[in-house]
Formats: C-alpha cells, structure tokens, sequence
C-alpha cells in the first residue's frame, strides 16, 4: 500500500487500457470501501475476547439505546454531509426541541405538542437550508452562526431555566424514550425505522442520486439538470426531522431537561458520520455505514465503560480512531500511507 | 556545433494502464526557440512534469549542459538553470508583485525579517526589462489577468536561467502584451538561454521558433526545422494519418428550423447574436476563447440570463430560465469542461449517463435501476464505450470514454437540439474521429447540432454552416462551400466588415 | 484560481476599517439606548467600563490572533477551547506539584512555562498530524477537541482545579498604566503577530500558502512544517490566554474553554479573514474580538441576557457572510451555478 505511482494524475495524458494495473487498486479501494468494517469486526472481537459480556443481548440493546439519540441525528447529518455541506448546529437545535416539545406539553397537551415541535424545528432545518442552500453560504459559517442563535433562541424561550413535565407518572408521553414494543425499546425501533427508511432514500430514490450528486460535483450537478439549491435544502429539512425525532426521544426518557442537553453532540455526530466514511468534501457516504460509525463509538464507550475506565478516556479514543479512519481512507485513496506534502 | 543546454533522452514514463511517454527525446540550442507540439494528451505536460522533476522517468536521462542530471522538484530545477512559466496562474493574490515574483526565496533579515528594499530593488529591475505598467509594490490581485501572467514571467528571469519553458504562455495576453512577451524572449535568446515553447498557435510557433518537435500519443513523432515546414505538415504530424480532417462536403435531408436565435445578448458576454439550426444540420461556432461561444450555449441552456432578444424552438418564442427548463424543451448541453461541468467524476458510470432523467426512471418511490442499466447499455453499443462496465467511476475512464459518457448522457435524452461545446478537447484521435462521424451522423438522423470548437480543422469537418464570432458577435455565417481558412481567420479576427443577419 | 482573485472583496471592505465603523456605531446605539434602558446609573462609555472590556477581550483576543494566520494560512484549528482548558489546568495543577515545592514563588514561572509548552506542543501535534496524514485540518482539530478534552477530564475527573498563588494574582490583576495586565498581554500578542504577519518570510508564506497552496509548493515553501509552526503558535497563544486568565481566576473546571473555538472563529470571520485562507489580517481581528465583546458588554448594558447575546452573534455571524456574498455578486450575467 505504500509506494504505488499515483494514478490519477495520469488520467489526463494518454489512453488508459482498462485490463491491466487494478490489482493493487482494487486492493486499496478495497480496503478504502471496507477499512471501517474490517476495523469494526476487530474491534467487536478484541473486546469480545477481553470480555465475555461485551456481545450479550443486554449489553448490546444498551449500546444501541444509548446510541440512538446520537444516531438518528446522524442519519440526517449524512445527508448533508453527503451533499457536500456540513451541519454543525445540530446539538444546539435538539436542545431547542427538547425545550420546546417539554413546555408544550404542559400547555397543549402532547398530540399537539410533537407536531407543534416538528413544524418549529423544521423552520429552523429551513433557514438553514435556505441559506446555504439558496444563498450559498458557507455551510461551517452558517451552521456554527445557527449554533450560536439556536442555543440563544432555546435560553430565550426557557427563561434560562429547566424544563420539567408537571405530570411525569400520567403521561403517555414517555413511550417514545422509555416504552418497549416485543421487549424492544422504542428508540432503538424508531433508530432502526428511521436508518431504513433514510437509507432507502438515500441509495434508492431519484433525490438520493441527487444528493450523490450535488456533492459529488455541484457544477456538473447543475449543467445535468439537478436543481442544486433544493436538493441541499431538502438534507437540511431531513437533517431537521431527524434532530426534532432526537429531540423527541431524549425529551420523552427524561420528561425534563436541561437547555444545553444537546451541546457538544454536533461533534459526536460528525465523528460518527466521518468515522462511517463519509468525504466532507461530499459525495460519498451510506447511511449504512454512518450506522456502522455511531455503533463503533457507542461500542468503544461501552467497551472502556466495561473495562473500568472512565467516559473521558472514550474521548481520547475516538480522537485517535477518527484521525486513523480518516487518514487510512485516504491512504487508501492517493495509495500512499503519508501525505505528499513536503 | 554547440552542445544543448538541455536535452532529453529516451524518456519513458508509465501510469498503471497508460504509457504515458514512450521513448521521447529532444533538445534544446543555446539562443534556440524549440516549439513543442502536440495535440492534447500527447504526452507535452508529462514530458515537462518528468523535466521539473514532478514525475521521475522510468527509462532515459535529463541532460543539463551535457551532464547527467536527476531533477527532484520544480524548485530543484530551478537551481539547475531550468525554469518555467506555467499557463496557470500560481500567484497568491494577496502578496505583493515582488513578494510573488520571489516567493519561496524572499530575501532574509535578522528575526525573520523579509529584507524590503532589497526585494523591492531586485524586482524593480526585472519589471523594468519587461516594461510593465505596475511596480514591485502593486498587490497582484489588483492586476488584470495579462498582467499577472507577466509576473509569472517575471518569475523566469530572477535566475541565471540555462533554459525557460514556456507554457501557452500567450493564452490570456494581448496583442501588445504579446509583442512585450516576444522581444522578452529575443533577449532571453541573445543571453543563449534555450526555449521550450509550448503552444497551439502556430502564427506564434512560425513567428519565433526555430525547431518544432512533435509528440503524438506519449511517443516522438519527429523534428523538423521550422523554417523548412508548414503548418499542414506539422498538423500532419501531430494528428498521424489516422484522422480525416477533410473538408465536409456531404449534406443531410434538412428539416424544419428547430431552434431559431434573434439579436440574443447577455451583458457584455455577447451582443445581438442571430442565428438558425435546422434539423438535420451541424451548425459551427468558431472563434477566439472569450469570443462569447460558450456563453452563448450556457445562455441557451439556461445558465445565463439573456439581456435581450429571442429565442424560438420550432417557431414558439420561449423562455429557458434553469437548465431543468432547457432539457424539458428539448435542449442538451455537452459542456465544454468535461470533468468539472459534464461528469461527477466520483460516480459510477450507469448514474453519470442517467443523472438529468433520474426523476423520470422510476418504479414506484425508486430508480428504476433496470432501466438505467439498458440505456447505459444501449449508449456503449451505439458509441462504443470502452470501460469495464457500469459499476466503473467516470474518472476512471480515459478521455475519448469519458466523452461519450457525456455525449451518451444528452442523446438518451432524446434532444432536439444538440449542443456540444469543444467535442474532442483533450482526447485521443481514435476517440475523436468516432466523434467526429457521430456529429454527422446525428444530423443525418434529424438532431439539430450546434458544435462550438476551438479547432478550425474540426469546425470545418463537422459543419454545414458555420457561425465567425468575433468579440462578443456573429461576424458571419458562411456555408460550407463558401467558406475557406482565410475568410474564416479574417472573421473571427473581427478583420471584416461584413455582418450576417 | 480566477474567483479568488475576485472574491474577497468584504476582506477589503474589512481592511478599510469596516469592522471598526460597527465598533462606533455599537458605542452609539449602546450609548444612547443605555440612556433609556440601563439597569443602572452608570455610563455605557465610562473609562473604566471600556478599560474592562478590554481586559475581557483578552482570553479570546489572545487565542484569535492565533486562528488569524492557521485560517489566512488555510486551516482551521477547532482545539483551542480544549487546549486552553489543558493550559490552565497544567498551570494551576503545577504549583502544587511536590517536587516544585522548593522553589518559593519560582513555582509560578515554571508553570507558565509548563503550561506553554503543553501548548505548544498540543497545537503542533495538530499540525504534524495534518502535515504528515494529509487528513483535513479541520476533521484532525475536531477530533483533538474531543480527545484534548478528554485529557482534560483525566487530571481531576469533572471536579474544579484550584491552586490561588496570591503573588500570581497580584500580578494579574495588576494595571500598567491604566491597563490591566490581561490588556497587555492581548495588545502585546497583537503586535508580534502583525509583526509576524506583515513582516517576516513566515508571515508573508502564510498568505501564499493559504491563497495558492500549489503554486507554495511549486516555489519551494515547505508547506508541512510550515503550517506545523503555525498550529505550535495557535496552541501557544491558547495556554498563553489562559496563563493569563486562571493567574487571576485562580480555578479551573474541565468544562472551561467549550465554544470558545466559535467565538474566536467568530471574531476572526468578522474581522475581515477569508474563510478559504490567504486574505486576512490581524488587525482587523482584534476589530472583530472588541466588537464581540461590545455587543455582549452592550447587551448586558441594556438589560439583555446571555441568550439574547447568542442570538445576536449567531446572526451577526451569518449576516457578515451574506454581505459578503453581496458584494461579490457578479452581476446578471454571471453563470447560474
């Protein structure tokens, strides 16, 4: 892997034959497509070994119901990503929903609270996209700007205090955090819906292709007929469904909250997505495969949690697995293991 | 007999699946103008890229003054008396003209310190030698692109340099500018520094150079003195016999007017272009770059706003505000930059060819996948794409394949007219002849054809009747029986006074 | 290559003082409806209210001049809430230290030090990362926000560090003719950064690398080492800022110094540095970070909460990249893509 001639930069000069020379690329791409899977099945079998509990049903359901908060609003932040954008207001806007859907229900009732909800983070999600989107904006800009407004907004609306449910043994409300269907819990069911459903927009619809394409090569996006701007204003609303859904779960596990409950989760969710193998400069990127990424952080977490070490070593961790993800990704990419920069 | 001050020697260089140069050799005189040809992809940039040291031969040697030299890296080079002057523009914009002229090199003082007056006193000189308009001081974003072009040339001369390469180093200047550019050269060429010129313009290459040597598909053709050839001869050489690139003589069954243009402008781009394609007819554009033919196309494909004027397919005037509105009407682009406007490079081929009717291939919510696999299918039968299969990234492919991805993308969606901007840019010439028989052969179908191309061989091959713009406007637009090399270079130099209606 | 040379044209705006006509325009509306809707007596423009803005200018002012030239140079440095946090508790942690424990008030220099170098050594573990993996600066700083932060955690879990060294505070909160030490600190860091960046080849790289990282490379500059020194520079100015602060403040928690990377790259965008690298300058930041800290002084001035200061800056922020968008708008003709 380490000393193949770059290829790409001869692309341009000659004719290519198509037969010869693959095999070493196949190798790389190989490993550039799967590395994160290959990684993630060492993972699971090193801690597996080390120990016996890590793959039980129980210890399995509890990754996966703590990762859903965190993975469903990765679910839409690889839309964007895929897109070519980045969406980094996330955590901030899930705080807003959090806050918002727990005054609500107080006041309107819950039936009406959730969509009120829905429809307030959706204006956010379309602010967003219509400034990146429409405007064109630099979406690290905008959305670092939305993290900063959104996170005003919620203190705003809060009156800077807590948000509690009067009634927290009488409300159905809870179901969406706590309840359990066929001894699943419910936010693993909405995780799981949710990943199929997005992950079949993704890959199978004409607005995923759009999605591919728009990150992949705006312009060229543009001069095949693809309206651009709607198409990235569109992972910004999907992005915003997601963190309104985020937002709903947490919301109904707790039934009262914090105005910062989100902050910070932004990177986490970007870590995950990254660490799946999604490009931020757009275009590639599965939902399949963010699945994979926030599983490994929530297994990591898991893992270290299991082996007695404390949550802040996780964050170490997962700093050196993003930048060995990444860095082997592309690796693989230009085939040489260190960069060319001199 | 003097030796050369630079000289390659059977050079050999090869990319997974592409022999990229085979056995290339050349040299350069002290005080001698060599011109290198060739048509894109011939193996030109390459041959330089192994010359500043970018890429390392796999066979042959680089000679410096007879000496056997290994270069590692441009700047490399450029201590060993090899400079050159690249075609883009590589300024930082923010910098001052001396700070770019000696970037990498600035001057020193204590602490760090860039040593002003000496940079400034060093640049000065220079600048006076090329008589420029602005002074070591000026910010090099506040010049016009000609001029930044001649502080990349500044660059060459803060050496000792044994030999300069120029690359199409006339692309962006004016005429005066250009006469600047060449008495910079006689002098460079009265010190005995050597000159690699590298251009497409052959008024320049028989105006100042002394040897031409060719290249054709990565592999040395031959050199000839210049003073003994002609440009058909050199053209023969860089094209090989391989290409017909006879004058069309052959006419289609026309049809009705599919596409009708009445005094279009867009701001200063074009002005009050008149024009009509009829089925069953290639219509060339043929001028300058920045004559305003491919804005024209952009402007009828929806991607400009049109100032004034109208535009009427099959006699309805119509208004074509996005790109989505040109193809529902009928209209397809080739565009002119195949990689950063015609292919999602990332993507895999099938999605490429399919992408401005994904909204139509459905089944139910989906794509309907097997539908994109036939016309992928349909289109590499009917123009013989050569790639792995559909699952391939486009930017795999080799240029002529990635073409027709493109031109295969716009025919499935059935147009009825078809533009196509610069057909054969940088592809090699199997490809371009298929392309060149598919454009007549689209007319002889019924497609209405526009083909906007750079090459006049080309533009006069492929066309019915072609368009002369000069500047911004039609000059006139001859037939194909009426029109001869001379008449058309005067048009599109804006030398007559004729204008079509 | 041809749109850089056509954008920036805010940058410009910037450099012609743009940033500083906000500034004047704040102490107005500030002044004026402070009249009307101050909590108290006291004028928004009194000498020692704006002595104190500057003084609260310094923890973000110090660590922006840093994010100047890693962003003129093209990169972005999303670390330094977390390595400031680092700094600060190395420093206060240090003088606690047993084998320091003989060296009277000499303890306090050798933290400094310590805690600078910890700095310094954090910002160019970034920057070797970016330089040799060629992974982006900004997904490599990401990560190190959460893995620096981690490290912070590991010192004393999520309980404060606390060390007061009176003779420190002394010192802090000292002023110098007139101004508060923090205040020169941020003005000293200011200079030596222009310095830097007007004046030395270092300097004047940046910009190229940053504008045109290719054509660096072509002419010779060593663009890995390069923006290693410039990431070493941002993770020194970050533990500096915090030197500078916990000297007074004398307590740390691990949760300090979270966003700060949003209002540093706030101040920077709002002083007029391309996002995209190779225009900008330093100071035009230092408009940027007096002009953050205007409005969130002002808004308090006038009754307005923490909230209402985020929702301002959020705004402002996306309002400073549409005008610059604005004035980059090539006209009708210009290609719809």
């Amino acid at each position: 892997m380490t000393d193949m001639p770059e290829h790409t930069g001869a692309s341009g000069e000659g004719t290519m034959t198509e037969a010869s020379g693959l095999t070493k690329q196949q190798v790389a791409s190989l490993l550039a497509k799967n590395g994160i899977l290959i990684a993630f099945a060492l993972f699971i079998i090193v801690f597996t070994l080390a120990n016996a509990r890590f793959l039980s049903p129980d210890n399995v359901f509890s990754v996966v119901r703590s990762s859903a908060i965190l993975g469903v609003m990765a679910l839409g932040v690889t839309f964007v990503v895929v897109s070519g954008n980045l969406d980094l207001s996330v955590g901030s806007m899930m705080s807003f929903s959090t806050i918002v859907v727990l005054d609500l229900h107080d006041k309107i009732g819950p039936a009406l609270a959730i969509p009120a909800m829905f429809a307030m983070t959706l204006c956010l999600g379309a602010i967003i996209g219509f400034l990146v989107g429409y405007l064109k904006l630099n979406s690290l800009i905008v959305t670092l700007g939305m993290l900063s407004a959104i996170h005003g907004l919620t203190l705003t609306y809060s009156g800077g205090k807590n948000m509690d449910i009067a009634d927290k043994e009488g409300t159905w409300f809870s179901i969406f955090g706590q309840g359990e269907v066929a001894g699943i819990p419910v936010p693993i069911l909405i995780f799981i819906a949710l990943a199929a459903l997005l992950g079949v927009v993704l890959s199978r619809t004409p607005f995923g292709r759009k999605v591919y394409a728009v990150g992949g090569n705006g312009t060229a996006a543009t001069f095949s007929g693809i309206p651009r701007a709607r198409t990235v204003f569109y992972c910004y609303l999907i992005s915003a469904v997601c963190v309104a859904t985020a937002g709903l779960i947490q919301a109904s596990r707790s039934l009262g909250s914090q105005n910062t409950v989100g902050q910070g989760l932004e990177l986490e969710v970007l870590a995950a997505v990254i660490l799946g193998g999604a490009s931020l400069l757009g275009g590639s990127g599965t939902i399949f495969k963010t699945v994979i990424g926030v599983l490994i952080l929530g297994f990591i977490q898991n893992g270290l949690l299991l082996m007695g070490l404390q949550f802040y070593v996780q964050f170490v961790v997962t700093f050196v697995i993003i930048i060995l993800a990444v860095w082997l990704d592309i690796a693989a990419k230009r085939g040489k293991l260190l960069s060319p920069i001199a | 007999m003097t030796d050369p001050v630079l000289r390659l020697e059977h050079i050999t260089k090869t990319f997974p699946g592409v022999k990229a140069l085979d056995d290339v050799s050349f040299s350069v005189l002290p005080g001698e103008v060599h011109a290198l040809m060739g048509e894109n992809g011939a193996g030109k940039s390459t041959s330089m890229k192994v010359l500043g040291g970018i890429y390392q031969p796999d066979e042959g040697a680089i000679f410096v003054e007879e000496e056997r030299t290994v270069m590692h890296g441009p700047l490399d080079a450029k201590a060993k008396g090899i400079v050159f002057i690249h075609q883009e523009l590589s300024l930082a914009a923010e910098l001052t003209v001396a700070e770019n002229i000696y970037l990498g090199e600035l001057p020193r003082r204590s602490f760090g310190r860039v040593d002003w007056p000496t940079l400034y006193a060093k640049t000065d000189a220079i600048l006076k030698k090329l008589k420029v308009g602005f002074n070591a001081r000026t910010r090099v974003g506040d010049l016009s692109i000609a001029n930044q072009q001649m502080v990349e040339i500044a660059r060459a001369l803060t050496v000792d340099a044994k030999a300069v390469i120029f690359d199409e180093p006339t692309a962006s200047l004016t005429d005066a500018e250009k006469v600047v550019l060449f008495d910079v050269i006689a002098d460079l060429q009265r010190e005995g520094v050597g000159i690699v010129y590298i251009s497409h313009r052959m008024e320049e290459i028989f105006k100042i150079t002394d040897r031409i040597t060719v290249l054709r598909d990565g592999q040395y053709v031959g050199t000839v003195e210049t003073a003994a050839s002609d440009e058909e001869g050199v053209t023969n050489m860089m094209i090989g016999r391989s290409l017909d690139l006879s004058r069309n003589t052959s006419h289609h069954d026309l049809g009705a007017t599919a596409l009708e243009v009445r005094g279009l402008s867009c701001g200063k781009l074009f002005q009050d272009v008149s024009f009509e394609v009829r089925r069953g007819e290639v219509l060339g554009f043929y001028g300058l770059v920045g004559a305003g033919r491919t804005e024209i196309a952009e402007t009828l494909f929806g991607l400009r706003d049109p100032s004034a004027g109208d535009i009427l397919l099959d006699g309805k005037a119509v208004r074509i505000s996005s790109p989505q509105d040109a193809i529902a009407k009928g209209i397809s682009l080739v565009p002119e930059d195949r990689k950063g406007q015609g292919l999602v490079l990332g993507m895999n081929l099938r999605d490429n060819m399919t992408l401005p009717q994904v909204d139509d291939l459905r089944a139910g919510p989906f794509v309907a996948e097997g539908a994109e696999i036939a016309i992928y299918d349909l289109y590499r039968d009917k123009l013989n794409i050569r790639a792995p299969g559909w699952k391939a990234e486009a930017g795999n492919l080799s240029g002529g394949n990635q073409q027709k991805i493109v031109i295969g993308k716009w025919l499935s969606m059935k147009p009825n007219v078809l533009i196509v901007d610069e057909p054969t840019r940088g592809i090699d010439v199997g490809s371009k002849s298929e392309i060149h028989k598919l454009l007549r052969r689209l007319a002889a179908q019924g497609y209405a054809v526009i083909v906007i191309s750079s090459e006049m061989p080309e533009v006069l091959h492929v066309s019915d009747r072609i368009v002369a713009m000069y500047s911004g406007r039609v000059m006139r637009t001859f037939t194909s029986e009426e029109v001869t090399e001379d008449n058309l270079i005067q048009a599109i130099s804006g030398l007559t006074g004729e204008r079509a209606a | 290559m041809v749109s850089s040379f056509q954008s920036g044209a805010l940058s410009k705006l910037m450099k012609g003082g743009a940033i500083w006509g906000f500034i004047v325009l704040q102490l107005i509306f500030f002044s004026v409806a402070g009249e009307y809707l101050a909590l108290t007596d006291t004028a928004f423009m009194d000498y020692e209210n704006m002595l104190l803005l500057l003084k609260q200018s310094a923890p973000i002012g110090i660590i922006a001049m840093g994010m100047t030239i890693v962003m003129v140079n093209g990169n972005i440095d999303l670390s330094v809430g977390a390595t400031f946090a680092i700094a600060a508790i190395i420093l206060l942690d240090a003088m606690t230290w047993p084998i320091f424990a003989g060296l009277g008030d000499w303890v306090i220099p050798v933290a400094w030090l310590l805690a600078l170098a910890v700095g310094t050594i954090l910002g160019a573990l970034n920057g070797f990362i970016v330089w040799k993996t060629g992974v982006d600066a900004f997904i490599v700083t990401l990560g190190a926000m959460l893995g620096y932060r981690g490290i912070v955690f590991m010192f004393n879990g999520e309980n404060p560090t606390s060390h007061l060294n009176w003779t420190l505070v002394d010192f802090a909160e000292a002023q110098f003719l007139g101004l508060h030490t923090a205040t020169w600190f941020l003005l000293g860091v200011t200079i030596v950064m222009w310095f830097v960046m007007t004046r030395t080849v270092h300097g004047r790289n940046a910009y190229a690398v940053g504008d045109n990282r290719e054509a660096a490379v072509n002419a010779g500059i060593r663009v890995g080492p390069h923006m290693m020194i410039n990431f070493a520079i941002i993770g020194f100015l970050a533990a500096l800022s915090a030197v500078v602060f916990y000297s007074e403040t004398g307590s740390v928690n691990p949760n300090d110094g979270q966003l700060y990377e949003l209002w540093v790259i706030t101040a920077v965008v709002l002083g007029g540095t391309k996002i995209t690298g190779g225009a900008g300058n330093v100071i035009g930041t230092l408009g940027g970070v007096i002009a953050i800290q205007l409005l969130r002084k002002g808004l308090g001035h006038i009754g307005a909460d923490t909230s209402t200061v985020n929702l301002v800056i959020g705004c402002i922020l996306i309002a400073v990249l549409f005008l610059d968008r604005q004035l980059n708008v090539k006209g009708k003709e210009a290609l719809k893509v």
